[in-house]
């Protein structure tokens, strides 16, 4: 990477540079890393495949201050339900509180932009907790989102609250001028005895090339439950970096599903930290891929503590030249007895010059676990597809019915009914049901 | 039950190796340090072709670009290449021309590690090509073999004897440039055992060669040429064992097979290198780099290994599939004890059509050691229709060990079918419990289990081996796992 990129990121640091102390110290922190580590090239084993340092283009544009997108522009991609949820909204990576919608009570919850929060009364806790995901991603990319933390989210969730309505974030990109950088960061705390439904969801007003760098952490308390739904649908231009940290502070349950179905360059990390006994944890990812999307999916369940349980699925269909990479670590500490970790990857490749890569890791240094991980890679069952047509059912439909069936493993996982019905109709659109 | 668990595994630790001895033989060595003089040396030694020299050369020249590769997941001080002698041959005033002739010393040796030079040994059917630090000693049945048309020897006499086969075949497996170690190794290779079957002949024995590191401070590096012409069979054997010295030694091979169509070769090793002491203390370095590939349609090549031994091993065993039909398999058992570290696996490449691979990987890892998988199945654009199965267990041993799995599936074709599984568990109370219920104490109990784990792989092993295999994993293991 050229000096120069970093000449640009630390000029515009400087602009933007929190003064609440919290905050200071580690935008500081994660500009000098940046400059230190450089983008991640090839060669950096966390990187084999999403190359993320050829989006660094020239007229790749990075900017503090908020652009103007209306409200109406947000209409068409809003999640069901959005009447009685409430919306947060992000623009170009910066937190609008003016496009956001509180829905819920002041009694549920607390949402407003990190600096105010750090400057409130959550100054402890930002200095605490933002920036854990740090140690799990020494990369510059990473440590570049966390420089311009402080134009981010800070949500919190009270204490004993059962939220009926989920939480939306929308990240919405412009792409009408051109070539936006958008970093949004957000911190949420999910406190002890708290319930709530977070979804994610990307837009890219314009369709041109958009390029998402966003870090997401959320601390989920003592018996609280989180759902966490990340909707990756913003067309073939946007490309996106996303770290999605879950940290479990006390026993709880936190449950996780990814959608991926369209986008360039798209990677997503997803941490789970089970330092708390007895936490557990689901995590659910689809990608359906098409054109020359590459969408790679790492994650990552650090066992620190013992008598926890994991259970993870991604399933895969990649069409036309696409590429999906999958890449799961179990890591199980030294003190992590009785760890039960599971972990299933599962691909199909439609596309002639598609390619699958996956690689589940297991790194075990406890000896009374059970660990196991399978992954799989092949093409639809021709004698599935033979018992359909003999009943009657086109080709097409039969394909679309067989794929849908594979994706329904994840799709059921969705609890939110809207959102469910909301995914499933972009997927069998995506597929072709035609009956 | 923990107690007593802990109390077996304790005995583990203490048992010793075997092969620790060190035969009093005088030996020619070249001096310390690596160079170009070095290798000049090496190879005027060897009395070799001027072409076989500039490879050597280009090799080296090469190797001094490179960096040493810490992707693996091992950790050991910084090797110091200058500080290795390079070349070490027991010294003999002639050639020996029938095993009478050789240094009874060394014959010793071998029947020390249980491997006789004479030729009873014509009744187990084996023919060994014996190394000995630099040098290969001596090579049984080469008469009985050339009858068939089968070339077994040495590799310095491969070069002499038929330098057109070896030109034509020596690093078209594994280039000088493939990684560190191989560039290493072709630059300073002394030894090691030459194969050729020729077409259409099935070998009658099983051909084997018996690597042992003798002399201090020196570097084995030896390269292997197997090549089967069309329709040719063989089976080979590999065993290795080395003195207990405080220091690390370097074992760096080459190990090439090349398999024309409907070729088939079983390449077996058991590995049991001097694994170091309790507290890590000396033990073999042992990076290796094995190859082969299936050049012609129907052809096979499978890979078995028992490694026991190396205070580190770094080794994947590959087969390039590349005739349509070809097969490539994969069996291993890796067992590390103490402070041993292990970095193993395969890699399968599927270039052909209607090509199938099966890798079956059993990790057991014991005391503080670190055992890991570390595979790739590769499925090319063009691979139509090939097929991959891939199952890699791991079984830990106390609470101070570590297992770890990184398997690549990288596909590039759609109608390929790949499928990995892998698990990691310890012996379960309740299957132990089921045992001692039926009146086996817990140390029979364990062995049992541990056996049923690697059963799979020690199937694979030719008969000859197995027996060797299955005391090899009862000393490795002592008390817990029979």
């Amino acid at each position: 990477m050229s000096n120069e990129t970093i000449q640009y990121f630390k000029g515009l640091y400087t602009l933007s540079a929190p003064d609440a102390p919290a905050l200071k110290t580690f935008s500081g922190k994660s500009m000098d890393d940046f400059s230190k580590w450089g983008l991640p090239g090839p060669k950096h084993e966390e990187w084999k495949y999403a190359r993320v340092a050829s989006l660094f283009r020239n007229d790749l544009k990075f900017s503090v201050e908020v652009p103007s997108v209306s409200e109406s522009d947000i209409d068409p991609f809003r999640l069901p339900g959005n009447g009685t949820a409430t919306e947060l909204v992000f623009v170009n990576g910066l937190y609008s509180q003016a496009l956001s919608v509180i829905r819920h009570p002041a009694t549920d919850i607390h949402a407003l932009s990190m600096e105010d929060a750090a400057r409130a009364e959550y100054g402890d806790f930002i200095a605490q907790n933002l920036g854990h995901s740090a140690s799990y991603h020494p990369d510059g990319i990473h440590a570049l989102n966390g420089a311009f933390a402080g134009k981010g989210l800070f949500l919190r969730v009270k204490k004993g609250r059962i939220l009926e309505h989920p939480i939306y974030i929308y990240h919405v990109t412009d792409s009408r001028h051109g070539f936006p950088f958008a970093q949004p960061r957000s911190l949420v705390h999910v406190e002890d005895g708290a319930q709530v439904q977070v979804a994610e969801q990307y837009i890219n007003i314009g369709g041109q090339d958009s390029f998402t760098n966003e870090v997401i952490e959320i601390v989920a308390g003592l018996d609280s439950v989180v759902d966490y739904y990340k909707i990756q649908h913003e067309g073939p231009l946007a490309n996106h970096v996303g770290t999605t940290h879950i940290r479990q502070a006390g026993k709880c349950l936190t449950n996780s599903v990814t959608i991926t179905l369209s986008g360039g360059m798209v990677r997503n990390n997803l941490n789970m930290i089970m330092e708390s006994e007895h936490g557990e944890s689901h995590m659910y990812g689809l990608y359906l891929l098409a054109g020359k999307t590459l969408a790679d999916n790492h994650t990552i369940v650090d066992n620190v503590k013992p008598h926890c349980f994991s259970n993870e699925l991604y399933k895969g269909i990649m069409d036309d030249e696409s590429t999906g990479v999958f890449n799961g670590k179990i890591f199980v500490r030294k003190d992590a007895q009785k760890t039960n970790a599971y972990q299933s990857n599962k691909n199909i490749l439609l596309g002639e010059k598609a390619s699958a890569n996956t690689k589940p890791q297991l790194e075990i240094f406890a000896d009374d676990v059970k660990c196991s991980h399978g992954c799989t890679v092949g093409r639809l069952d021709e004698e599935a597809l033979f018992y359909l047509r003999a009943r009657g059912i086109g080709e097409q439909n039969a394909r679309a019915l067989l794929l849908h069936a594979f994706a329904l493993d994840v799709l059921a996982n969705i609890k939110h009914e809207g959102l469910r019905t909301y995914v499933d109709a972009l997927i069998s659109e995506r597929l072709g049901f035609n009956i | 039950m923990y107690e007593e668990n802990d109390d077996i595994l304790g005995e583990v630790t203490s048992s010793e190796y075997k092969y620790g001895f060190v035969t009093d033989i005088e030996s020619d060595d070249a001096p310390k340090g690596l160079n170009e003089d070095i290798i000049r040396f090496i190879s005027a030694k060897k009395k070799e072709p001027g072409w076989l020299l500039e490879w050597r050369l280009k090799a080296y020249r090469h190797w001094l670009t490179m960096e040493e590769p810490t992707w693996p997941n091992v950790q050991y001080p910084a090797i110091n290449y200058q500080d290795v002698i390079y070349y070490s041959a027991p010294k003999q005033k002639i050639a020996p021309n029938s095993l009478d002739e050789i240094d009874p010393e060394l014959r010793r040796t071998f029947e020390k590690l249980g491997i006789s030079l004479q030729e009873q040994k014509r009744l187990t059917g084996v023919a060994v090509d014996a190394v000995i630090d630099s040098v290969s000693i001596a090579t049984t049945f080469k008469e009985e073999l050339a009858e068939l048309g089968i070339i077994f020897c040495s590799m310095s006499e491969a070069v002499q004897e038929h330098p057109e086969l070896v030109r034509k075949y020596i690093g078209s497996v594994v280039p000088p440039t493939d990684n560190y170690f191989s560039a290493l190794n072709s630059a300073v290779f002394t030894d090691g055992s030459f194969c050729f079957i020729p077409a259409g002949v099935r070998c009658p024995m099983e051909l084997s060669t018996y690597f042992r590191i003798n002399a201090a401070n020196t570097g084995q590096f030896e390269r292997t040429l197997i090549v089967a012409e069309a329709g040719a069979y063989v089976s080979y054997l590999e065993g290795c064992t080395a003195p207990m010295r405080d220091e690390n030694q370097l074992h760096a091979a080459v190990v090439e097979i090349v398999a024309m169509e409907k070729a088939e070769v079983k390449y077996s090793t058991v590995q049991n290198w001097y694994p170091g002491d309790k507290d890590g203390h000396g033990g073999i370095y042992n990076f290796v780099t094995k190859r082969g590939i299936c050049q012609g349609d129907y052809s096979k090549i499978s890979w078995t290994q028992v490694e026991t031994g190396s205070a580190i091993t770094w080794k994947y065993p590959s087969v390039i599939l590349k005739g349509d039909y070809s097969n490539g398999e994969f069996y291993s058992v890796a067992v590390t004890n103490n402070m041993q570290q292990a970095d193993t696996g395969t890699k399968m490449i599927h270039l052909g059509k209607h090509t199938r691979s099966r890798i079956v990987s059993k990790g057991i890892s014991a005391g503080k050691s670190n055992n890991s998988y570390r595979g790739l199945v590769q499925v090319g654009r063009n691979a139509t229709n090939a097929r991959n199965f891939s199952q890699c267990d791991s079984l830990l041993l106390g609470d101070k060990c570590g297992a770890h799995t990184f398997p690549y599936i990288e596909v590039k074709n759609n109608t390929a079918v790949v499928e990995h599984e892998a698990t990691t568990s310890k012996i379960g109370e309740d299957q132990i419990f089921y045992c001692n219920q039926r009146g086996m104490d817990t140390e029979t109990a364990v062995a049992l289990i541990i056996n049923g784990f690697a059963k799979e792989v020690m199937n694979q092993l030719p008969m000859e081996f197995a027996v060797e295999a299955q005391k090899l994993l009862a000393i490795s293991l002592e008390g817990s796992v029979g």
